[in-house]
Protein backbone atom coordinates (compact mmCIF):
# COMPACT_ATOMS: atom_id res chain seq x y z
CA UNK A 1 0.00 0.00 0.00
CA UNK A 2 2.76 2.42 0.98
CA UNK A 3 4.57 1.59 -2.20
CA UNK A 4 1.44 2.32 -4.24
CA UNK A 5 1.03 5.72 -2.59
CA UNK A 6 4.68 6.42 -3.26
CA UNK A 7 4.29 5.59 -6.96
CA UNK A 8 1.21 7.80 -7.25
CA UNK A 9 3.01 10.71 -5.60
CA UNK A 10 5.94 10.20 -7.92
CA UNK A 11 3.63 10.35 -10.95
CA UNK A 12 2.11 13.57 -9.66
CA UNK A 13 5.38 15.32 -8.91
CA UNK A 14 6.83 17.65 -11.50
CA UNK A 15 10.09 15.71 -11.16
CA UNK A 16 8.51 12.81 -12.99
CA UNK A 17 8.00 14.98 -16.03
CA UNK A 18 11.42 14.99 -17.65
CA UNK A 19 13.35 18.05 -16.69
CA UNK A 20 13.09 19.87 -19.98
CA UNK A 21 12.19 23.34 -21.03
CA UNK A 22 8.50 23.21 -21.91
CA UNK A 23 7.18 25.30 -24.80
CA UNK A 24 3.44 25.93 -25.16
CA UNK A 25 2.90 26.87 -28.80
CA UNK A 26 0.03 27.41 -31.24
CA UNK A 27 -0.67 24.35 -33.41
CA UNK A 28 0.35 26.21 -36.56
CA UNK A 29 3.92 26.47 -35.21
CA UNK A 30 4.45 22.73 -34.81
CA UNK A 31 6.43 22.18 -38.02
CA UNK A 32 8.86 25.04 -37.50
CA UNK A 33 9.33 24.63 -33.75
CA UNK A 34 10.17 20.93 -33.95
CA UNK A 35 13.18 21.98 -36.00
CA UNK A 36 14.37 24.39 -33.29
CA UNK A 37 15.94 21.67 -31.22
CA UNK A 38 15.38 18.34 -29.59
CA UNK A 39 16.03 19.46 -26.03
CA UNK A 40 12.61 21.07 -25.69
CA UNK A 41 9.28 19.56 -24.82
CA UNK A 42 6.44 20.98 -26.91
CA UNK A 43 2.74 21.24 -26.21
CA UNK A 44 0.97 22.21 -29.43
CA UNK A 45 -2.71 23.21 -29.29
CA UNK A 46 -5.03 26.08 -30.10
CA UNK A 47 -3.77 29.35 -28.56
CA UNK A 48 -6.98 29.76 -26.57
CA UNK A 49 -6.58 26.26 -25.14
CA UNK A 50 -2.96 26.92 -24.16
CA UNK A 51 -3.97 30.14 -22.43
CA UNK A 52 -6.61 28.21 -20.48
CA UNK A 53 -4.05 25.55 -19.52
CA UNK A 54 -1.59 28.21 -18.32
CA UNK A 55 -4.37 29.76 -16.28
CA UNK A 56 -4.97 26.41 -14.59
CA UNK A 57 -1.30 26.29 -13.61
CA UNK A 58 0.11 23.96 -16.25
CA UNK A 59 3.92 23.91 -15.91
CA UNK A 60 5.37 25.77 -18.87
CA UNK A 61 8.37 27.96 -19.63
CA UNK A 62 7.42 29.65 -22.90
CA UNK A 63 4.07 30.64 -24.42
CA UNK A 64 3.90 31.28 -28.18
CA UNK A 65 0.45 32.42 -29.34
CA UNK A 66 -0.97 32.65 -32.87
CA UNK A 67 -2.52 36.02 -32.13
CA UNK A 68 -2.20 39.06 -29.92
CA UNK A 69 -5.55 38.48 -28.27
CA UNK A 70 -4.65 35.35 -26.33
CA UNK A 71 -1.24 36.78 -25.43
CA UNK A 72 -2.97 39.88 -24.01
CA UNK A 73 -5.30 37.56 -22.15
CA UNK A 74 -2.31 35.75 -20.64
CA UNK A 75 -0.66 39.06 -19.75
CA UNK A 76 -3.80 40.51 -18.16
CA UNK A 77 -4.14 37.39 -16.05
CA UNK A 78 -0.55 37.67 -14.85
CA UNK A 79 0.55 34.46 -16.54
CA UNK A 80 3.66 35.74 -18.29
CA UNK A 81 6.84 37.55 -17.31
CA UNK A 82 8.03 40.65 -19.15
CA UNK A 83 6.90 42.01 -22.48
CA UNK A 84 5.74 39.67 -25.25
CA UNK A 85 7.62 39.99 -28.54
CA UNK A 86 6.40 39.32 -32.05
CA UNK A 87 8.67 36.68 -33.56
CA UNK A 88 6.85 35.73 -36.76
CA UNK A 89 4.03 36.72 -39.05
CA UNK A 90 1.75 34.69 -41.24
CA UNK A 91 -0.69 35.28 -44.06
CA UNK A 92 -3.88 33.45 -44.85
CA UNK A 93 -4.48 31.34 -47.93
CA UNK A 94 -7.45 29.43 -49.30
CA UNK A 95 -6.71 25.75 -49.83
CA UNK A 96 -8.66 23.28 -51.95
CA UNK A 97 -8.27 19.57 -52.63
CA UNK A 98 -5.79 18.79 -55.41
CA UNK A 99 -8.66 17.79 -57.72
CA UNK A 100 -10.51 21.04 -56.88
CA UNK A 101 -13.99 19.43 -56.89
CA UNK A 102 -15.74 22.69 -56.01
CA UNK A 103 -14.08 24.56 -58.92
CA UNK A 104 -12.73 27.26 -56.60
CA UNK A 105 -10.35 29.33 -58.72
CA UNK A 106 -10.95 32.84 -57.45
CA UNK A 107 -11.91 34.07 -54.01
CA UNK A 108 -15.33 35.03 -55.41
CA UNK A 109 -16.05 31.35 -56.11
CA UNK A 110 -16.33 30.73 -52.36
CA UNK A 111 -19.72 32.48 -52.37
CA UNK A 112 -21.17 30.23 -55.10
CA UNK A 113 -24.08 28.19 -53.66
CA UNK A 114 -23.14 24.60 -52.85
CA UNK A 115 -19.43 25.16 -52.33
CA UNK A 116 -18.43 23.41 -49.09
CA UNK A 117 -16.28 25.74 -47.02
CA UNK A 118 -14.33 24.95 -43.83
CA UNK A 119 -13.46 27.73 -41.42
CA UNK A 120 -12.05 27.91 -37.90
CA UNK A 121 -14.34 28.42 -34.91
CA UNK A 122 -14.78 32.13 -34.30
CA UNK A 123 -12.73 32.25 -31.10
CA UNK A 124 -9.72 30.43 -32.58
CA UNK A 125 -7.27 32.88 -34.20
CA UNK A 126 -7.52 31.28 -37.65
CA UNK A 127 -11.32 31.50 -37.47
CA UNK A 128 -11.24 35.17 -36.52
CA UNK A 129 -8.68 36.04 -39.22
CA UNK A 130 -10.71 34.23 -41.89
CA UNK A 131 -13.80 36.21 -40.94
CA UNK A 132 -11.73 39.40 -41.20
CA UNK A 133 -10.70 38.47 -44.73
CA UNK A 134 -14.34 37.88 -45.66
CA UNK A 135 -15.59 41.19 -44.25
CA UNK A 136 -12.69 43.06 -45.84
CA UNK A 137 -14.06 41.78 -49.14
CA UNK A 138 -17.61 42.93 -48.32
CA UNK A 139 -20.17 42.18 -45.65
CA UNK A 140 -22.52 40.66 -48.22
CA UNK A 141 -19.73 38.39 -49.44
CA UNK A 142 -18.99 37.39 -45.85
CA UNK A 143 -22.62 36.51 -45.28
CA UNK A 144 -22.79 34.34 -48.41
CA UNK A 145 -19.52 32.51 -47.72
CA UNK A 146 -20.47 31.90 -44.08
CA UNK A 147 -23.69 30.39 -45.45
CA UNK A 148 -21.52 27.89 -47.33
CA UNK A 149 -19.60 26.83 -44.21
CA UNK A 150 -20.20 23.12 -43.55
CA UNK A 151 -18.11 22.92 -40.40
CA UNK A 152 -16.32 25.20 -37.96
CA UNK A 153 -13.13 23.37 -37.08
CA UNK A 154 -11.44 23.93 -33.78
CA UNK A 155 -7.91 23.95 -35.12
CA UNK A 156 -6.13 24.73 -38.34
CA UNK A 157 -4.62 21.26 -38.80
CA UNK A 158 -8.07 19.67 -38.90
CA UNK A 159 -9.01 21.99 -41.79
CA UNK A 160 -5.90 20.98 -43.75
CA UNK A 161 -6.56 17.27 -43.18
CA UNK A 162 -10.21 17.40 -44.21
CA UNK A 163 -9.35 19.38 -47.35
CA UNK A 164 -6.49 17.01 -48.19
CA UNK A 165 -8.97 14.12 -47.89
CA UNK A 166 -11.23 15.95 -50.34
CA UNK A 167 -14.19 16.10 -47.95
CA UNK A 168 -14.77 19.83 -48.36
CA UNK A 169 -14.11 22.19 -51.29
CA UNK A 170 -12.14 25.01 -49.69
CA UNK A 171 -10.78 26.16 -46.34
CA UNK A 172 -9.02 29.12 -44.79
CA UNK A 173 -5.61 28.34 -43.25
CA UNK A 174 -2.24 29.99 -42.67
CA UNK A 175 0.21 29.92 -45.59
CA UNK A 176 2.60 27.99 -43.34
CA UNK A 177 0.01 25.22 -42.91
CA UNK A 178 -0.69 24.59 -46.58
CA UNK A 179 1.02 21.23 -47.10
CA UNK A 180 1.92 19.81 -50.51
CA UNK A 181 -1.16 17.58 -50.17
CA UNK A 182 -3.46 20.52 -50.93
CA UNK A 183 -3.77 23.13 -53.68
CA UNK A 184 -3.24 26.77 -52.73
CA UNK A 185 -5.32 29.66 -53.94
CA UNK A 186 -3.68 32.92 -52.85
CA UNK A 187 -5.80 35.63 -51.26
CA UNK A 188 -5.25 39.08 -52.80
CA UNK A 189 -3.09 41.30 -50.57
CA UNK A 190 -5.73 44.00 -50.27
CA UNK A 191 -8.13 41.65 -48.45
CA UNK A 192 -5.59 39.43 -46.71
CA UNK A 193 -4.65 39.77 -43.05
CA UNK A 194 -1.25 39.42 -41.45
CA UNK A 195 -1.26 37.34 -38.30
CA UNK A 196 1.38 38.32 -35.74
CA UNK A 197 2.77 35.63 -33.42
CA UNK A 198 3.82 36.95 -30.01
CA UNK A 199 6.00 34.97 -27.60
CA UNK A 200 6.81 35.40 -23.92
CA UNK A 201 8.49 33.64 -21.03
CA UNK A 202 5.92 32.30 -18.57
CA UNK A 203 5.79 33.80 -15.09
CA UNK A 204 7.75 31.74 -12.53
CA UNK A 205 9.02 29.49 -15.34
CA UNK A 206 10.97 26.55 -13.91
CA UNK A 207 13.60 27.06 -16.62
CA UNK A 208 13.51 30.82 -17.09
CA UNK A 209 17.04 31.06 -18.48
CA UNK A 210 16.59 28.33 -21.07
CA UNK A 211 13.21 29.84 -21.91
CA UNK A 212 14.76 33.25 -22.61
CA UNK A 213 17.46 31.55 -24.68
CA UNK A 214 14.75 29.90 -26.80
CA UNK A 215 13.07 33.26 -27.39
CA UNK A 216 16.40 34.83 -28.33
CA UNK A 217 17.15 31.98 -30.72
CA UNK A 218 13.78 32.43 -32.44
CA UNK A 219 14.58 36.09 -33.00
CA UNK A 220 18.11 35.36 -34.21
CA UNK A 221 18.93 35.15 -37.91
CA UNK A 222 19.10 31.36 -37.66
CA UNK A 223 15.71 31.05 -35.93
CA UNK A 224 14.06 33.42 -38.38
CA UNK A 225 15.47 31.43 -41.30
CA UNK A 226 13.81 28.25 -39.99
CA UNK A 227 10.49 30.07 -39.64
CA UNK A 228 10.73 31.46 -43.18
CA UNK A 229 11.53 27.99 -44.48
CA UNK A 230 8.22 26.86 -42.99
CA UNK A 231 6.24 29.55 -44.78
CA UNK A 232 6.17 32.28 -42.12
CA UNK A 233 7.02 35.91 -42.71
CA UNK A 234 9.93 37.20 -40.60
CA UNK A 235 9.28 39.18 -37.42
CA UNK A 236 10.39 42.49 -38.94
CA UNK A 237 7.93 42.84 -41.72
CA UNK A 238 7.17 46.35 -42.80
CA UNK A 239 3.71 45.47 -44.06
CA UNK A 240 0.82 46.35 -41.75
CA UNK B 1 -8.96 -5.26 7.99
CA UNK B 2 -10.65 -6.20 4.75
CA UNK B 3 -13.67 -4.21 5.78
CA UNK B 4 -11.58 -1.13 6.57
CA UNK B 5 -9.83 -1.42 3.21
CA UNK B 6 -13.15 -1.72 1.41
CA UNK B 7 -14.54 1.34 3.17
CA UNK B 8 -11.35 3.27 2.44
CA UNK B 9 -11.41 2.31 -1.23
CA UNK B 10 -15.09 3.21 -1.45
CA UNK B 11 -14.55 6.63 0.10
CA UNK B 12 -11.60 7.26 -2.21
CA UNK B 13 -13.62 6.37 -5.31
CA UNK B 14 -16.56 8.49 -4.19
CA UNK B 15 -14.25 11.45 -3.65
CA UNK B 16 -12.67 10.94 -7.06
CA UNK B 17 -16.11 10.94 -8.70
CA UNK B 18 -17.79 13.37 -6.37
CA UNK B 19 -15.31 16.24 -6.12
CA UNK B 20 -15.18 17.05 -9.87
CA UNK B 21 -18.95 16.78 -10.20
CA UNK B 22 -19.49 18.98 -7.14
CA UNK B 23 -16.93 21.50 -8.42
CA UNK B 24 -18.84 21.79 -11.66
CA UNK B 25 -22.20 22.24 -9.94
CA UNK B 26 -20.77 24.81 -7.49
CA UNK B 27 -19.57 26.94 -10.40
CA UNK B 28 -23.03 27.13 -12.02
CA UNK B 29 -23.83 30.83 -12.38
CA UNK B 30 -27.07 30.91 -10.42
CA UNK B 31 -27.86 34.51 -11.36
CA UNK B 32 -27.64 34.06 -15.11
CA UNK B 33 -28.77 30.44 -15.30
CA UNK B 34 -32.23 31.27 -16.64
CA UNK B 35 -30.93 33.53 -19.41
CA UNK B 36 -28.27 30.96 -20.24
CA UNK B 37 -30.86 28.23 -20.59
CA UNK B 38 -32.95 30.44 -22.86
CA UNK B 39 -29.93 31.02 -25.12
CA UNK B 40 -30.97 29.77 -28.59
CA UNK B 41 -27.48 28.34 -29.14
CA UNK B 42 -27.74 26.13 -26.04
CA UNK B 43 -31.29 25.07 -26.94
CA UNK B 44 -30.19 24.26 -30.47
CA UNK B 45 -27.39 21.99 -29.22
CA UNK B 46 -29.74 20.38 -26.70
CA UNK B 47 -32.42 19.72 -29.33
CA UNK B 48 -29.90 18.28 -31.79
CA UNK B 49 -28.44 16.04 -29.09
CA UNK B 50 -31.83 14.72 -28.00
CA UNK B 51 -33.08 14.08 -31.56
CA UNK B 52 -29.90 12.33 -32.77
CA UNK B 53 -29.55 10.28 -29.57
CA UNK B 54 -33.17 9.13 -29.79
CA UNK B 55 -32.81 8.06 -33.43
CA UNK B 56 -29.47 6.33 -32.92
CA UNK B 57 -30.77 4.45 -29.85
CA UNK B 58 -33.79 3.22 -31.87
CA UNK B 59 -31.50 2.12 -34.70
CA UNK B 60 -29.17 0.36 -32.26
CA UNK B 61 -32.07 -1.58 -30.69
CA UNK B 62 -33.53 -2.51 -34.10
CA UNK B 63 -30.24 -3.71 -35.54
CA UNK B 64 -28.65 -4.89 -32.30
CA UNK B 65 -31.46 -7.16 -31.05
CA UNK B 66 -31.28 -9.75 -33.87
CA UNK B 67 -27.48 -9.58 -33.85
CA UNK B 68 -27.34 -10.16 -30.08
CA UNK B 69 -29.87 -13.02 -30.35
CA UNK B 70 -27.91 -14.79 -33.06
CA UNK B 71 -24.65 -14.36 -31.15
CA UNK B 72 -26.25 -15.74 -27.98
CA UNK B 73 -27.96 -18.74 -29.53
CA UNK B 74 -26.03 -19.87 -32.61
CA UNK B 75 -22.51 -21.04 -33.32
CA UNK B 76 -20.81 -20.33 -36.60
CA UNK B 77 -17.26 -20.22 -37.87
CA UNK B 78 -15.52 -16.94 -37.15
CA UNK B 79 -17.94 -16.08 -34.35
CA UNK B 80 -15.15 -14.91 -32.06
CA UNK B 81 -13.87 -12.51 -34.68
CA UNK B 82 -17.34 -11.10 -35.23
CA UNK B 83 -17.86 -10.67 -31.48
CA UNK B 84 -14.51 -8.94 -31.06
CA UNK B 85 -15.26 -6.66 -34.00
CA UNK B 86 -18.57 -5.64 -32.43
CA UNK B 87 -16.85 -4.93 -29.08
CA UNK B 88 -14.05 -2.94 -30.68
CA UNK B 89 -15.65 0.55 -30.60
CA UNK B 90 -15.89 0.26 -26.79
CA UNK B 91 -12.11 0.41 -26.47
CA UNK B 92 -11.25 2.35 -29.62
CA UNK B 93 -10.27 5.99 -29.09
CA UNK B 94 -13.27 7.89 -30.55
CA UNK B 95 -10.99 10.02 -32.75
CA UNK B 96 -9.72 6.84 -34.40
CA UNK B 97 -13.30 5.77 -35.02
CA UNK B 98 -14.06 9.20 -36.47
CA UNK B 99 -11.11 9.02 -38.81
CA UNK B 100 -12.12 5.53 -39.95
CA UNK B 101 -15.68 6.73 -40.58
CA UNK B 102 -14.36 9.75 -42.48
CA UNK B 103 -12.23 7.53 -44.72
CA UNK B 104 -15.16 5.17 -45.31
CA UNK B 105 -18.16 7.49 -45.65
CA UNK B 106 -16.48 10.64 -46.92
CA UNK B 107 -17.36 11.58 -50.47
CA UNK B 108 -13.88 10.32 -51.45
CA UNK B 109 -14.23 7.25 -49.20
CA UNK B 110 -15.00 3.67 -50.23
CA UNK B 111 -18.62 3.64 -49.09
CA UNK B 112 -19.07 7.30 -49.99
CA UNK B 113 -18.17 6.64 -53.62
CA UNK B 114 -20.66 3.76 -53.80
CA UNK B 115 -23.39 5.92 -52.22
CA UNK B 116 -22.53 8.76 -54.56
CA UNK B 117 -22.42 11.33 -51.74
CA UNK B 118 -20.44 12.02 -48.60
CA UNK B 119 -21.91 11.82 -45.11
CA UNK B 120 -19.56 14.25 -43.32
CA UNK B 121 -21.00 17.60 -42.22
CA UNK B 122 -24.56 16.20 -42.12
CA UNK B 123 -26.80 15.32 -39.17
CA UNK B 124 -26.88 11.78 -40.53
CA UNK B 125 -23.13 11.58 -39.90
CA UNK B 126 -23.76 12.46 -36.24
CA UNK B 127 -26.21 9.55 -35.99
CA UNK B 128 -23.83 7.15 -37.75
CA UNK B 129 -21.01 8.12 -35.37
CA UNK B 130 -23.28 7.59 -32.36
CA UNK B 131 -24.52 4.19 -33.61
CA UNK B 132 -20.93 3.12 -34.33
CA UNK B 133 -19.69 4.08 -30.87
CA UNK B 134 -22.71 3.10 -28.77
CA UNK B 135 -24.00 -0.14 -30.37
CA UNK B 136 -21.68 -2.44 -28.35
CA UNK B 137 -23.07 -0.99 -25.12
CA UNK B 138 -26.47 -2.41 -26.13
CA UNK B 139 -25.33 -5.63 -27.77
CA UNK B 140 -23.19 -6.88 -24.85
CA UNK B 141 -25.95 -6.87 -22.18
CA UNK B 142 -28.58 -7.99 -24.71
CA UNK B 143 -26.42 -10.96 -25.68
CA UNK B 144 -25.86 -11.85 -22.02
CA UNK B 145 -29.61 -11.64 -21.41
CA UNK B 146 -30.44 -13.94 -24.34
CA UNK B 147 -27.70 -16.38 -23.30
CA UNK B 148 -28.99 -16.58 -19.72
CA UNK B 149 -32.46 -17.53 -20.91
CA UNK B 150 -33.50 -21.07 -19.96
CA UNK B 151 -33.63 -22.94 -23.29
CA UNK B 152 -36.22 -25.37 -21.90
CA UNK B 153 -38.77 -22.56 -22.00
CA UNK B 154 -38.34 -22.35 -25.75
CA UNK B 155 -38.56 -26.13 -26.04
CA UNK B 156 -41.78 -26.00 -24.04
CA UNK B 157 -43.15 -23.32 -26.35
CA UNK B 158 -42.23 -25.46 -29.35
CA UNK B 159 -44.08 -28.49 -27.96
CA UNK B 160 -47.11 -26.23 -27.67
CA UNK B 161 -46.68 -25.58 -31.40
CA UNK B 162 -45.68 -21.96 -30.97
CA UNK B 163 -43.86 -20.72 -34.06
CA UNK B 164 -40.33 -19.40 -33.61
CA UNK B 165 -41.46 -15.83 -34.13
CA UNK B 166 -44.37 -16.20 -31.72
CA UNK B 167 -42.10 -17.73 -29.10
CA UNK B 168 -39.59 -14.89 -29.55
CA UNK B 169 -42.26 -12.23 -29.09
CA UNK B 170 -44.15 -13.90 -26.23
CA UNK B 171 -41.43 -15.78 -24.35
CA UNK B 172 -37.97 -14.44 -25.17
CA UNK B 173 -38.66 -10.70 -25.28
CA UNK B 174 -40.64 -10.40 -22.03
CA UNK B 175 -38.05 -12.42 -20.13
CA UNK B 176 -35.04 -10.54 -21.45
CA UNK B 177 -36.63 -7.10 -21.25
CA UNK B 178 -34.51 -6.01 -18.24
CA UNK B 179 -31.27 -6.76 -20.13
CA UNK B 180 -32.53 -5.09 -23.30
CA UNK B 181 -33.66 -1.99 -21.42
CA UNK B 182 -30.38 -1.79 -19.54
CA UNK B 183 -28.45 -2.09 -22.79
CA UNK B 184 -30.61 0.51 -24.53
CA UNK B 185 -30.14 3.00 -21.70
CA UNK B 186 -26.37 2.45 -21.65
CA UNK B 187 -26.18 2.90 -25.42
CA UNK B 188 -28.37 6.00 -25.20
CA UNK B 189 -26.12 7.52 -22.52
CA UNK B 190 -23.01 6.72 -24.54
CA UNK B 191 -24.52 8.25 -27.68
CA UNK B 192 -25.49 11.38 -25.76
CA UNK B 193 -21.90 11.85 -24.62
CA UNK B 194 -20.30 11.07 -27.99
CA UNK B 195 -17.66 13.65 -28.87
CA UNK B 196 -14.47 12.49 -30.59
CA UNK B 197 -15.95 10.54 -33.48
CA UNK B 198 -18.55 13.24 -34.05
CA UNK B 199 -16.17 16.20 -34.30
CA UNK B 200 -13.73 14.23 -36.48
CA UNK B 201 -16.30 12.67 -38.79
CA UNK B 202 -19.38 14.90 -38.75
CA UNK B 203 -17.71 18.24 -38.09
CA UNK B 204 -18.96 21.11 -35.97
CA UNK B 205 -21.75 23.36 -37.19
CA UNK B 206 -24.44 24.76 -34.86
CA UNK B 207 -27.85 23.27 -35.58
CA UNK B 208 -26.49 20.62 -37.96
CA UNK B 209 -23.69 18.69 -36.27
CA UNK B 210 -22.88 20.59 -33.07
CA UNK B 211 -24.27 18.36 -30.32
CA UNK B 212 -24.04 19.19 -26.60
CA UNK B 213 -20.56 17.72 -26.03
CA UNK B 214 -19.20 19.68 -29.01
CA UNK B 215 -20.88 22.83 -27.78
CA UNK B 216 -19.23 22.31 -24.38
CA UNK B 217 -15.83 21.98 -26.03
CA UNK B 218 -16.22 25.06 -28.19
CA UNK B 219 -17.65 27.10 -25.31
CA UNK B 220 -14.78 26.03 -23.06
CA UNK B 221 -12.42 27.90 -25.33
CA UNK B 222 -14.15 31.25 -25.02
CA UNK B 223 -17.06 31.27 -22.63
CA UNK B 224 -16.41 29.23 -19.49
CA UNK B 225 -19.80 30.05 -17.98
CA UNK B 226 -21.66 28.67 -21.00
CA UNK B 227 -19.46 25.57 -20.92
CA UNK B 228 -20.34 24.99 -17.26
CA UNK B 229 -24.09 25.37 -17.87
CA UNK B 230 -23.94 22.96 -20.82
CA UNK B 231 -21.84 20.47 -18.85
CA UNK B 232 -24.21 20.42 -15.90
CA UNK B 233 -27.19 20.06 -18.24
CA UNK B 234 -25.52 17.11 -19.95
CA UNK B 235 -24.63 15.57 -16.60
CA UNK B 236 -28.21 15.88 -15.31
CA UNK B 237 -29.54 14.23 -18.48
CA UNK B 238 -27.10 11.32 -18.22
CA UNK B 239 -27.66 10.93 -14.48
CA UNK B 240 -31.42 10.92 -14.96
CA UNK B 241 -31.14 8.35 -17.74
CA UNK B 242 -29.03 5.95 -15.66
CA UNK B 243 -31.12 6.49 -12.51
CA UNK B 244 -34.31 5.88 -14.48
CA UNK B 245 -32.78 2.70 -15.81
CA UNK B 246 -31.97 1.47 -12.29
CA UNK B 247 -35.52 2.18 -11.15
CA UNK B 248 -37.05 0.49 -14.18
CA UNK B 249 -34.93 -2.66 -14.09
CA UNK B 250 -35.40 -2.83 -10.32
CA UNK B 251 -39.14 -3.03 -10.91
CA UNK B 252 -38.73 -5.68 -13.59
CA UNK B 253 -36.66 -7.82 -11.22
CA UNK B 254 -33.00 -8.68 -11.37
CA UNK B 255 -31.70 -10.61 -14.34
CA UNK B 256 -31.01 -13.64 -12.16
CA UNK B 257 -34.71 -14.24 -11.62
CA UNK B 258 -35.57 -14.17 -15.31
CA UNK B 259 -37.72 -17.29 -15.13
CA UNK B 260 -39.40 -16.33 -11.88
CA UNK B 261 -42.74 -15.26 -13.42
CA UNK B 262 -43.01 -18.65 -15.15
CA UNK B 263 -42.14 -20.58 -11.98
CA UNK B 264 -44.91 -18.81 -10.13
Amino acid sequence: MKRLVFVLLLLASPAFARDETTIFAAASLSGAFKEMGKKYRFNFAGSQQLAAQLEQGAPADVFASADEQWMSYAREHGLIAGEPRVFARNRLVVITPKSNPGRVDRIADLARPGVKVLIGVENVPIGRYARQVLTKHSSDFARRVLGNVVSQEENVKAIVTKIALGEADAGFVYVSDATPAVRRMPIPDEVNVIAAYPIAVVKNAPHAEAAQAFVNFLLSREGQAILVKHGFLPAENSRP
Amino acid sequence: MIRAAAVGAGVLLLLLLGIPIASLILRVPAASLATRMADPAIQEALRLSLVTTLISTLLIVLIGTPVAYVLATRDFPGKRVVETLIDLPMVLPPTVAGLALLLAFGRMGIAGKILGFGLPFTTLAVIVAQVFMAAPFFIAPARAGFAALDRRLLDAAATLRASEGYAFARVVLPLTLPSLTAGAAMACARALGEFGATITFAGNLPGVTQTMPLAVYVAFQSDLEAAIVLSVLLMILSFGLLLGLRAATGRMGPASSLAAPIAR
